[in-house]
C-alpha cells in the first residue's frame, strides 16, 4: 500500500475515534439534560425511609424558619425525626413521600408542610380522613406552630425547635 | 393563601418514561466494531500484506460477542445505560488490535533473529474476551437485582480478603517480576486481586450502608474540620493496614494504592464528611513515606520516576522506552503498525497505553482517556439515579475503581506518578483483568437498569383502601 494511502487511513482512523467520542458525548448530553432524580447519599441519614422531594419549592426564600425538625410523637413511627430545611415535606403512604406513613388511616398523598414567611405551613392534599391540628380539621393551608400536635391518621407529629 | 403551581407540579407528575435507547446502543456498537476492524486492516496494510482470513474470522468473532452482549441487555436489562457497552467494547477492541499489532512485530523480529515464532497473544486475548462475554451475560441473567449482593456483604469481604492474600500461599502463589500477585493452578495463572477488587467493592458498599450513621458522627471540631470519633477509626485503620500488608508482602504497589484509595473514596461518599478524605490522605502520606524508607523496591520506583535517564539501561529502561515511544508518536501518532511499540518490555500488558500512544499519538490517547471518563461518568450517573443506598455506593465504588486504576497506570506510564504495576482496564493483555472489568460493566448495567426503569407510581388506588376514621 502506498505511503499516501497509509497516511490517509491513519488520519481516518483518528477521525473515526473522535467521531465515536463526539457522537457518544452528544447523545449523552440529552441524557444529562433530563432532570435527574438525584438524591445525594447520606442526606437521609436520620430517616432512612424518607426520600427527599424531587424539587425544592420556590416559595422558600432564604429566610429563617422557626422549628428545625418534625418529630413523630405518637403512632407506629414514634421517634422518627425528619430534619426540616427550607424545602417542603410531603407526608403520606406513597413511596415517594418525604415521610412515608404506613397507616391504614392515612392517604397516599395526605398532607404537605412547607415553609412560608418564617413559619411552617401545613396543607391537606385532599386526604380521606383529614389533617388535624390538635382537634381542628384544617381546610386551608394553616400555620403550624412549634409544638402543636399535627394528627394524620393514627400518627401525631410535632414541629420541634 | 395561593400556592405557586410549580410547588404542586412534582406531586401531580406521572412517572417519567425514559427511552431505553437500545437502538442507539446497537448503532454505537457497530461503529465501535468497525473502528476495531479498520485498526486491524491498517496493521495488515502497514505490514505490507493482505489481511489474512484469520483476521476476518477474529473480527467476526468480536462482532458476534458484542452482539451477544447487546442481546443479553435487551433481554434482561432493557433500561440499562446505552453508552457503557459500546464504549467498553471499543476499548477492548482497541486493546485487541494493539495486542495483535505487537504480535506481528514480535513474529517479524523472531524471524529476523532466527528465533522460534512466539505464540500470538491476540488469540489468547480473544478467548479471554469470549469467556468475559459469557460471564457478562451470566451476571446479567443470574443477577436480576443488584440488591441481592447486599446479603453477601460479609461473605464477599472474606472471600475478597482471602483472594487478596492468596498469591502468598505456598505452592500456588507465583512471583513474577518481583511482585507476588499471581496464582497458578494447573498451568493456568490468574491474578486474584482483580476478582478481589469487585468482591471488596461489594463488601465496602454493604458495610458502609450499615455503618455510615455512626461513621458520619462528629465529636470534635479541629481547624474547622469535624473529626470522627476515635472508636470509629477502626475500619479505615484496618483498610490501611491491609493495603500496607499487600505492599510489604506482595510488593504490589498498584493494588495496595487501589484498595486504600477505593475505601477512602467510598467512606467519603457514604458519610459526606471531608474529614475522612483528609484522614485518608494523612494515612497515605505516612504509609508512602514509611514504605519509601523501609523497602528497597518502593525506593527504586521513586528514584527511577524522578530521574529515569540515569537508569536508562537497567531499571529505567522500560519507562525511558515508553517515553521515547510517546515522543515518537507525537500529536498524530506513527500510525497503527508503523511505530516500534515492541521496544518497550511488557508492551501488551503494563505498557499498552505507551504502545497506543506511540501509534495513535496524543490525539488517540485523548480518545482513550475520554472513553474511560465516559465509563466512569456513566457509573456515577447510575449511582445518582438508583434509589437504594447500597446500589448507589456499589456503583460509585465500581466507577472509582476504574478511575483510580486508569489514573495509577496511565499516570505511571506517562511518568506523572511513580510507576506501579496495574493492568489498564479492557486494554491490557490478561484474562483476569479483562474478565473482572467486564463483570464490573455488567454490574453497572444492572444498577443503571434499576435506576432508569420507569417506576409505576400508584397514585390513587391506594386512597380507595384508606379507612375512614371518626375523630373524637
Amino acid at each position: 500500500m502506498s505511503e499516501l494511502a497509509l497516511t490517509l487511513v491513519r488520519l481516518g482512523f483518528l477521525t473515526l475515534l473522535w467521531a465515536f467520542v463526539l457522537i457518544t458525548v452528544l447523545a449523552l448530553r440529552r441524557d444529562l439534560r433530563q432532570p435527574a432524580e438525584a438524591r445525594p447519599l447520606g442526606r437521609e441519614r436520620r430517616a432512612a425511609k424518607a426520600p427527599r422531594p424531587p424539587k425544592p419549592p420556590k416559595v422558600a426564600r432564604q429566610q429563617k424558619v422557626k422549628g428545625s425538625k418534625l418529630a413523630v410523637v405518637e403512632g407506629p413511627l414514634l421517634g422518627t425525626i425528619v430534619p426540616l430545611g427550607n424545602v417542603q415535606i410531603t407526608i403520606g403512604r406513597a413511596p415517594d413521600s418525604t415521610l412515608i406513613i404506613d397507616d391504614d388511616y392515612a392517604s397516599s398523598r395526605h398532607a404537605r408542610i412547607y415553609p412560608s414567611e418564617g413559619a411552617w405551613v401545613v396543607e391537606d392534599l385532599g386526604s380521606t380522613n383529614g389533617t388535624w391540628i390538635d382537634r381542628t380539621r384544617i381546610t386551608a393551608p394553616t400555620v403550624l406552630p412549634v409544638g402543636a400536635p399535627l394528627r394524620i391518621g393514627r400518627t401525631t407529629l410535632q414541629i420541634q425547635k | 393563601m395561593t400556592i405557586p403551581a410549580d410547588v404542586l407540579a412534582p406531586l401531580a407528575q406521572p412517572a417519567r418514561r425514559q427511552p431505553s435507547r437500545r437502538n442507539l446502543e446497537l448503532v454505537l456498537l457497530v461503529f465501535a466494531w468497525g473502528i476495531g476492524l479498520l485498526g486491524c486492516l491498517q496493521v495488515s496494510w502497514a505490514n505490507g500484506e493482505d489481511p489474512t482470513s484469520q483476521l476476518w474470522i477474529a473480527a467476526g468473532v468480536v462482532g458476534a460477542l458484542a452482539l451477544a452482549m447487546h442481546a443479553a441487555i435487551r433481554w434482561r436489562a432493557r433500561y440499562a445505560d446505552p453508552f457503557l457497552l459500546p464504549v467498553t467494547t471499543l476499548l477492548t477492541t482497541l486493546g485487541l488490535v494493539m495486542i495483535y499489532r505487537i504480535d506481528v512485530a514480535a513474529v517479524k523480529r523472531a524471524i529476523l533473529n532466527g528465533n522460534p515464532v512466539p505464540t500470538p497473544a491476540a488469540y489468547a486475548q480473544l478467548t479471554w474476551f469470549a469467556i468475559a462475554t459469557a460471564l457478562f451475560i451470566a451476571v446479567l441473567v443470574l443477577l436480576r437485582d443488584h440488591r441481592l449482593l447486599q446479603r453477601y456483604t460479609y461473605t464477599c469481604g472474606l472471600v475478597g480478603l482471602v483472594l487478596l492474600v492468596l498469591p502468598l500461599a505456598p505452592f500456588i502463589g507465583t512471583t513474577v517480576n518481583g511482585a507476588t500477585l499471581w496464582v497458578r493452578i494447573g498451568g493456568q495463572s490468574f491474578q486474584p486481586a482483580e476478582i478481589a477488587k469487585i468482591l471488596l467493592t461489594i463488601f465496602f458498599a454493604g458495610y458502609l450502608v450499615e455503618k455510615r450513621d455512626s461513621l458520619a458522627l462528629v465529636r470534635t471540631k479541629f481547624l474547622g474540620i469535624g473529626l470522627p470519633r476515635l472508636k470509629d477509626l477502626g475500619p479505615i485503620l484496618i483498610a490501611w493496614l491491609v493495603s500496607l500488608g499487600v505492599l510489604i508482602f506482595q510488593h504490589d504497589l498498584g493494588t495496595s494504592l487501589l484498595f486504600f484509595g477505593l475505601f477512602v473514596c467510598m467512606l467519603y461518599v457514604a458519610t459526606q464528611r471531608r474529614s475522612w478524605l483528609i484522614l485518608g490522605a494523612i494515612l497515605f502520606v505516612i504509609g508512602a513515606v514509611g514504605a519509601y524508607y523501609a523497602f528497597g523496591h518502593v525506593r527504586l520506583r521513586v528514584t527511577v520516576w524522578i530521574d529515569p535517564w540515569a537508569y536508562a539501561d537497567d531499571q529505567g529502561y522500560q519507562i525511558v522506552q515508553s517515553l521515547f515511544g510517546l515522543a515518537n508518536g507525537g500529536i498524530l501518532g506513527a500510525g497503527l503498525g508503523q511505530g516500534f511499540p515492541n521496544l518497550v518490555p511488557f508492551a501488551s500488558t503494563d505498557f499498552i497505553v505507551a504502545a497506543l500512544g506511540e501509534e495513535l499519538g496524543l490525539t488517540g490517547l485523548m480518545v482513550l482517556l475520554l472513553l474511560y471518563a465516559i465509563v466512569v461518568e456513566r457509573g456515577l450517573r447510575a449511582a445518582v439515579g438508583v434509589r437504594d443506598s447500597f446500589g448507589q455506593l456499589l456503583a460509585v465504588g465500581l466507577a472509582i475503581t476504574m478511575a483510580l486504576q486508569v489514573f495509577v497506570i496511565i499516570g505511571g506510564v506517562t511518568r506523572l506518578i511513580p510507576l506501579t504495576g496495574l493492568t489498564t482496564p479492557f486494554l491490557s493483555y490478561g484474562g483476569s483483568s479483562l474478565i473482572a472489568n467486564w463483570v464490573i460493566v455488567a454490574l453497572l448495567l444492572r444498577i443503571s437498569d434499576r435506576a432508569r426503569r420507569p417506576e409505576a407510581i400508584v397514585v390513587s388506588p391506594d386512597d380507595a383502601v384508606t379507612q375512614v376514621v371518626r375523630r373524637p
